[in-house]
Order: C-alpha cells, then sequence, then structure tokens
C-alpha cells in the first residue's frame, strides 16, 4: 500500500512528450527523491500531482482510492503540501499571516489570531523550526522564509510534502539543518517528496529514488545501495565523471580592474555597494560567493553597464569603461551570461536562431543595408545547435519560450562563449541545470580559462565555488569580505564569511 | 515541416478572425430585432450586401477603407514594438492640418510636387506630433497611454486654433478646399469601381498608398536590423538593453514611425477629391479610435491590417444603409461597435481553437500552445 501512487501518467506538450508513463509510488514516511535532468518532466510531474496539469492517462490513487486533482484547492484538501523552489510568500504581511493565509479562524468575520498564534508557535518549537513570528516576511531570510513555508504546510496538516529544489538558495549550515528536519518530518509518518539535482543531498537523506530522463521513468532504487555514480549514469544516461581535471592556472596580464565601486540603495541608509575593488587576471577564473542577495547582481550590472554605479572605476585591457556604453563593452571582449535568463538572456518571443545573434545582429555577418541575413542566421544559429547539442522541437526556428530551462541556457551559453571573449563573466550560468550540462558548461568555463581568457563566476553553489574557481571573493551585503585560495579554505569557513560571521582580516 | 507549420498557425488566425466577425454579427442581429423586428432582416442585409452590390458601392469602401488602414498600421506598428499607441487620433488630425495647410497654401509648388510636399509634410507633423509621447515614455517613463490621451485632445485645440487664423472658411467653419488638382489623382480608380451609377466613386492612388505603407511595415517589421531591434525592445526591453540596443531611441522612433502612418492616414483622406474639409469642432478625429479596432482584427499584422480594414469600412458603409430603414443611426452605431467589440474576442477564438486542435489526434500538432505573443488586445506590458 502507498499513501500516493501515480500509475502510468502520461502528459504531452505540443511536440514532446513531457512525461511517458511514468509510475511514481510514495510509501507513507519515506523520504523519497524524484532526481532528473532539466526538462526530464520532474516538474510536470509534480504540477499533475498538484492539479495544475491534467494527464492525457494514467490514475493517481491515495491509499490504494482512486482520487481526481483538479486543482491546488483538492490538493490541499487531500493533505499535499508543496515548497516551491521560489517562495509563494507575501512580503509585506508579517510570518504569522502568511503562514495563516488562506485558513484563517474567524468569528463573525472578525479574525482569531490569537489561537493560530499558539498552534504556529507550538510547531515551530515542536519542529524546531525557529522564527520570528510578528516580522514582514520581506524582513527575513531566505532561510527562514523556508522554514515559514515548511510551518505552512504543518500548520495545515499536510501528511505529503513536496519539496522543489529547497536547497538552491541556502548556506551550508542552513541545508544541514532542513536535512535534519526533514529526516524529523518523516521518521514521525509523513512523507516527503524531495525534487533535487545534487546527488549528495539525495545519498544523505533519501530512502529511495525514482529517476526520470526525458519524461521517461527510468527506475526507482533504494539509495542506500545505489552509489552516487550508478544515480548519476541514470539520470544522464552515460557516464559521467563528477570529478573535474583542472590543470593549474597560469596567470596572465591583468584584464579586469575592479576600484572602490559603490552604489547606493535609493530610500535606503545602507548601499548596495560599498568599496569593491578586485582584479581578475587573464587564465584565471575567480569566483564571487556568496548568498543570494548580497549585492552579487549589482556588481555585474555595474559591470557590465546595465546600471552605472555611483562612484568608483572599472577599467577592462586598460581602458576606463565605467561609463561606456554595453554595446562597446562588448566590443571590447565583454560577454555576459546574465543570472536571469528570462529578463535579460532571451527575447522568449524570438526564435533560437533570432537568439542567438542578439548581441551580434547588427554586424556584416548577419546583415546588409539594414536587411537581415535569413540564411546567414540560419546557418549560425545551426552550428550554434550542434556545437552546444542545443535540443529544441523545431530546430532553429523554434520560439525559445517553448524551450526547456536548461537547452534555454544552452542557446545562451554557447551564444556568449562563441563570441570569443577576452573577459567572460558568468552568472550562476549553471542554475537550475542537470549534471550533464553542468558538467559541460563547467568544461567549457575551463576551456575558456586555459585558453587564457579572463573568466568572472558568480555562484551561489558552494560546491561549483570550490570545485572550479582559482580564487573566491565572498561577499556579504554589498562588501567584499574575503578573497581567498579556494585550496586552503573548508566549506564551513566560506558558509561564515557568506553569512557575515566571519571577516578576513586586513580588508 | 516549417512551412506547414506557418500555413497551420496563419489559417488558425483567418480562422478565428472569421468566427469572431461572424459572431458580432449575430449579436448585431439580435439587437435589429429587439429594435425593429419589422425592419431587422433588410436592414441587415444591407449590412452584408451593400458593399459589394455593386463595383461603386465596393469603390466607396475601398475609399473608407483607405484612412483607417493606415491608422490601423499606425496602431498595430506600435503595438509590435510594445508600444500602445492611442494618440493616432491627434497624429491624424495634425497631419491632416498640415496636408491641407500646403494643398492650400502652396501654390507656388507645381500640383503634382504639392501632393507629395503635403503627404510628406503629413507624415512629418504626425511623426513630431507622436514624438512627445515618446520622449516622455523614453526618458521620463511616462506611460505612453496618458501622455497620447493628453496629446489628443492638445492636438484638436491646437489644430482648431491654427485653422482659425490660416486657412479658415468662415462661411463654413471649417478650412478652405484644396485645390483639385492637389488632390490625390484617381488613377482611374475612381471610374473602374463606378458600377452602373455612371458616376465615379472616390475612390482613388490613396487605397495603393494605404496598401503600399502596408507592404512597406511588414518588410521593415520583419525582414530589416531596424526592426529586429524595434521588436526585441517591444518583447522585451530587458533583454534589448542587454545586447546593447538602444531601447530609449527606439521607443521614440517606434512613436514617430506609428504617428507618421496616423499622419499620412489624415492627409489621404483629406486630399480625397472627395470634398471633405476639416471642420473646427471639439471632436477628436474618429479613425484613430477605429484604427486601434483595425489593428486588433487583422491580429496586428500588416497584411491582415489590410484587409481588417477593408472590412470594417465595408461594415460601417452598409450600416449607414440601415437609415433607410428606419433606424437611427445610433442603433446603427451601436450594431457597427458590437461587431467590432466581438472581433477583439478574436483572440480568445484563436486560444480554443488552438486547444481543441492540440487535444485532437492529430499527426502534425500545432506548435503554439497559446496566442502568439506580441499580438494580444492588452496595452502592452510595462518594464516590470
Amino acid at each position: 500500500m502507498y499513501i500516493i501512487e501515480m500509475r502510468g501518467i502520461t502528459k504531452e506538450f505540443p511536440g514532446v512528450v513531457a512525461n511517458d508513463d511514468i509510475t511514481l509510488q510514495l510509501k507513507k514516511g519515506e523520504i523519497h527523491a524524484l532526481l532528473g535532468e532539466n526538462g526530464a518532466g520532474k516538474s510536470t510531474l509534480m504540477s499533475v500531482l498538484f492539479g495544475l496539469y491534467k494527464p492525457e492517462r494514467g490514475h493517481i490513487y491515495k491509499n490504494g482510492e482512486e482520487i481526481r486533482i483538479t486543482g491546488p484547492n483538492d490538493a490541499t484538501r487531500l493533505g499535499i503540501g508543496m515548497v516551491h523552489q521560489h517562495f509563494k510568500l507575501v512580503h509585506n504581511f508579517t510570518v504569522l499571516e502568511n503562514i495563516v493565509l488562506g485558513v484563517e479562524t474567524t468569528k463573525n468575520g472578525v479574525l482569531q489570531m490569537k489561537d493560530a498564534r499558539e498552534r504556529v508557535l507550538a510547531l515551530s518549537k515542536q519542529y524546531g523550526l525557529e522564527i520570528d513570528i510578528d516580522k514582514e516576511v520581506g524582513d527575513i531570510t531566505v532561510g527562514m522564509q523556508q522554514r515559514v513555508e515548511i510551518l505552512k504546510m504543518l500548520y495545515r496538516q499536510n501528511e505529503i510534502l513536496i519539496f522543489d529544489e529547497p536547497t538552491a538558495v541556502l548556506t551550508p549550515q542552513e541545508i544541514e539543518s532542513l536535512m535534519q528536519t526533514m529526516k524529523g518530518l518523516a521518521a514521525e509518518g509523513r512523507s516527503i517528496l524531495f525534487i533535487t539535482h545534487k546527488l549528495d543531498e539525495i545519498k544523505q537523506v533519501a530512502d529511495r529514488c525514482t529517476v526520470l530522463r526525458k519524461g521517461k521513468l527510468i527506475g526507482t532504487v533504494d539509495v542506500p545501495t545505489t552509489s552516487k555514480e550508478e544515480l548519476s549514469e541514470m539520470m544522464v544516461g552515460r557516464k559521467v565523471v563528477l570529478s573535474l581535471d583542472k590543470a593549474e592556472a597560469h596567470v596572465g596580464e591583468r584584464i579586469l580592474e575592479v576600484r572602490n565601486l559603490s552604489l547606493k540603495n535609493k530610500g535606503s541608509e545602507k548601499n548596495k555597494l560599498t568599496n569593491v575593488s578586485f582584479d581578475v587576471n587573464a587564465g584565471e577564473i575567480v569566483c564571487v560567493a556568496g548568498i543570494e542577495g548580497n549585492g552579487q547582481t549589482d556588481l555585474v550590472y555595474a559591470l557590465t553597464g546595465l546600471t552605472p554605479p555611483d562612484s568608483g572605476t572599472v577599467t577592462m585591457m586598460g581602458k576606463d569603461i565605467t561609463r561606456m556604453g554595453i554595446r562597446s563593452r562588448g566590443k571590447l571582449g565583454m560577454a555576459h551570461i546574465p543570472e536571469d535568463r528570462h529578463k535579460h538572456g532571451l527575447i522568449l518571443d524570438y526564435t533560437l536562431a533570432y537568439n542567438a545573434i542578439l548581441e551580434r545582429y547588427y554586424t556584416p555577418q548577419f546583415q546588409t543595408c539594414g536587411f537581415l541575413k535569413q540564411g546567414e542566421i540560419h546557418a549560425y544559429a545551426d552550428r550554434l545547435i550542434e556545437r552546444f547539442d542545443i535540443r529544441s522541437g523545431c530546430g532553429a526556428d523554434t520560439v525559445t519560450r517553448s524551450m526547456s530551462g536548461g537547452n534555454q541556457q544552452k542557446v545562451i551559453v554557447g551564444r556568449e562563449i562563441d563570441r570569443d571573449p577576452h573577459l567572460l563573466i558568468a552568472v550562476q550560468p549553471t542554475r537550475g541545470l542537470d549534471v550533464g550540462a553542468i558538467e559541460y558548461i563547467h568544461k567549457q568555463l575551463l576551456k575558456q580559462r586555459d585558453e587564457g581568457k579572463a573568466v568572472l563566476l558568480v555562484s551561489l553553489e558552494l560546491e561549483e565555488v570550490m570545485n572550479i574557481s582559482d580564487r573566491i571573493l565572498v561577499m556579504y551585503e554589498g562588501e567584499i569580505v574575503a578573497d581567498v585560495d579556494p585550496k586552503a579554505v573548508t566549506y564551513q569557513e566560506l558558509g561564515l564569511y557568506m553569512a557575515g560571521a566571519k571577516r578576513e582580516v586586513g580588508r | 515541416m516549417k512551412k506547414r507549420r506557418f500555413s497551420g498557425e496563419s489559417g488558425l488566425s483567418v480562422l478565428s478572425s472569421g468566427v469572431a466577425v461572424i459572431a458580432g454579427l449575430v449579436v448585431g442581429l439580435i439587437i435589429l430585432l429587439i429594435t425593429d423586428a419589422s425592419q431587422a432582416f433588410p436592414a441587415f442585409r444591407s449590412i452584408l450586401t451593400f458593399g459589394l452590390q455593386s463595383s461603386r458601392n465596393f469603390g466607396e469602401v475601398l475609399f473608407f477603407a483607405t484612412p483607417i488602414i493606415l491608422t490601423g498600421l499606425s496602431v498595430g506598428f506600435a503595438y509590435k514594438t510594445g508600444l500602445f499607441n492611442i494618440g493616432a487620433s491627434g497624429q491624424f488630425t495634425f497631419g491632416a492640418y498640415v496636408a491641407i495647410y500646403i494643398g492650400v497654401e502652396a501654390t507656388f509648388l507645381p500640383p503634382a510636387i504639392r501632393i507629395i510636399a503635403s503627404l510628406l509634410g503629413a507624415m512629418l507633423a504626425g511623426a513630431l506630433w507622436a514624438a512627445i509621447p515618446g520622449l516622455l515614455k523614453a526618458y521620463r517613463n511616462v506611460h505612453e497611454v496618458i501622455s497620447c490621451i493628453m496629446t489628443n485632445w492638445i492636438g484638436i485645440f491646437l489644430v482648431n486654433w491654427l485653422i482659425l487664423n490660416t486657412i479658415f472658411d468662415a462661411m463654413r467653419n471649417s478650412t478652405r478646399h484644396v485645390p483639385v488638382d492637389a488632390n490625390m489623382p484617381g488613377w482611374g480608380l475612381g471610374a473602374f469601381f463606378q458600377g452602373d451609377a455612371l458616376r465615379p466613386s472616390s475612390v482613388n492612388s490613396g487605397i495603393i498608398v494605404a496598401i503600399v505603407a502596408a507592404i512597406l511595415v511588414y518588410i521593415i517589421l520583419e525582414k530589416t536590423k531596424f526592426g529586429y531591434e524595434l521588436k526585441a525592445c517591444g518583447f522585451n526591453q530587458n533583454a534589448a538593453k542587454y545586447a546593447g540596443i538602444n531601447e530609449k531611441r527606439n521607443i521614440i522612433f517606434s512613436m514617430m514611425i506609428s504617428g507618421a502612418l496616423a499622419g499620412l492616414a489624415g492627409a489621404l483622406h483629406f486630399l480625397s477629391g472627395a470634398g471633405i474639409t476639416m471642420n473646427v469642432a471639439n471632436v477628436l478625429a474618429p479613425q484613430g479610435f477605429t484604427g486601434i479596432s483595425v489593428a486588433l482584427l487583422g491580429l496586428n499584422n500588416p497584411i491582415g491590417i489590410i484587409f481588417a480594414g477593408i472590412l470594417i469600412a465595408y461594415l460601417h458603409l452598409g450600416g449607414f444603409q440601415m437609415q433607410l430603414f428606419g433606424f437611427v443611426p445610433e442603433i446603427i452605431e451601436i450594431v457597427i461597435a458590437v461587431i467590432i467589440y466581438f472581433c477583439a474576442f478574436v483572440l480568445l477564438i484563436k486560444l480554443f481553437f488552438a486547444n481543441r486542435a492540440k487535444r485532437a489526434p492529430l499527426p502534425d500538432p500545432p506548435v503554439s500552445a497559446g496566442p502568439p505573443p506580441g499580438e494580444g488586445m492588452d496595452p502592452p506590458p510595462d518594464e516590470r
């Protein structure tokens, strides 16, 4: 008997079968990992379970009885709760208000918050989920926001809990405590579905693991008896080298020189950036680590010209580019893989081919006398598709909106690397990608480095930071608080820098 | 594969536009039945058939279609680039004034040159008038809908004042007549569409200008580097900026081109040789707003806009004939408005067909799940 059983689920979208005859069986009290590359169909499957999509075929059973889920309200009624990757919280409500939102107790139309408060405090204490109950959600840390999301599910007495990539935004210490919480919840009989692509985390907490690949079910395995290598092979379909072969860096001339960069925050005393100074040299990968929202975005905007800084200078290859336009920076040899591929990186309503030429459409290669050379553009896009293994429904003519996140990212990465830059600024280039794609992008970054390019990588993933970088800069509240060698620093130390608990002396 | 996808997609557009028109006609008929059941059917027949009863009538349809095709292009072009130009009315009025002024006053120019000068002057006037909301949007982030509405009214009053002080004909409370030889030439079109009446219809070379303009707009948007930039700004201003495109400049250019098209509409309307002059009245030019319907019905596609403009002109002309059956103009306007209103549902209907086609077990499913973006009826989203 399974608490939730999804049997033979098939869900098609135009041109793709997102789920092809998938069966997922969740036992009561287990932590069940759902592993798969991007576009493998994990999110689709969970959306079916949550009632957001109606599958073409297949049935869902709860405790052996068939159930019909037509919307999130049904899911909640059946005791299914979900912590979404991007939290669904109201920022100007307090923690308490967020937790009771939607299930408020009222008496004659008046809210009864006192009972709710007691229940929330009791739950918080019982599960060790520490919260500031009266603070506005906009003012608390990401880690605490996640605890609020978990409490939301517990408050609704959900017994099936879905965690969608929950560790992406957390520090190592926070991840550790989340893992403990998950174990505790499972121990008292709740069932957890844990969507992830981080093999370490699966090994750490999960009992069983279901692997999807390209919409198909590859299998369900017992985690303790399966190695990481086996798991990744199931996921990717081939052997994956989990550790990177990295040659020694051959550091060359200075490419980027940043001095005393500051950016004010309108309406606040605190600066977004305060006196940021560092260099990036040819032939090295410098990594900016830190928890999301500590000024990394503003730093990149200042370097790439999206938002000019208030003071300080940016010099690239001996030229002062602080006030230079974005296109001129590109011509000087700066390429930029942006943090938000939907906001900056792509024009989603353009085809793959049109996005491939986004920064170069005006060059003689792609236009003559103001007319676009469609043939050239297509040929170029096809080359990019070939070289970077970009998969899409209709090749170069695919509208990028309809592509999976990983393939959208490959379009951007391919396009930027193909510009043959002197300086590559890559902001979370592997965010939301699967092991295969991450491996590929890491190799590309290393190749850039070995070819004598300067690479500035902004990443939230500590493992990525440790594995790939030649130098680590840690940002905390708009300042660089550490400049360290990855070989001489531990995860724990980095975590402390990132949380602002430690500062490198002498800066 | 590529070809089929394309034909499937545009087939769907034509189908949904057709259904929208038919639904609108049915509701229009119901209103007629409620108002006066005995005359409803003959009146309705006149809406449906009048435009085709003789070639002369069709010539009139083309004559009425000329300005609204251009205002439709004006709105549609702006929409493709992410702007909602509700100010076509004011740009139309400004263009019309400059065209008439040149036609009346620039007698030192030979007629053929004067016509060209009128058209160019009208386009320039429309462009400059539209540049104001463009500049405000680009540099002050003022939403173009607000500033366009304001420039509409400012335009009307300014033009009234200009007429009173320059080319005013006090007898008729309007502008003076443009001499016949400074109007758009007929190129035999009026005689070609004259039917049995032995009296040429008002259609003239203006309709050719409108169609050429539509084709040019199509080429600019789909084939050129400039169109690539403009649409990029329209779809995603942030990504356009990231790509090094000067998005402020593009907003201004886009508004100016849009305004030039509306200004040209004004010129062609008043230089048609049909003896229309511009009255001094505090009324916004309706062609500017009809242009919004035309653009919607044509799904913002320049070629679709040509047909949408002709269709709406056809309905208007047939509608006028309903007066013969005792319907007051207000009811006629309501019926036409209802039809146009239904046309706005075209996207909804398209979505419906797209979903049905998706569900049906077709070997070759349509590619787009939703309506193609950038062809919506909502004003384009402001930058987030």
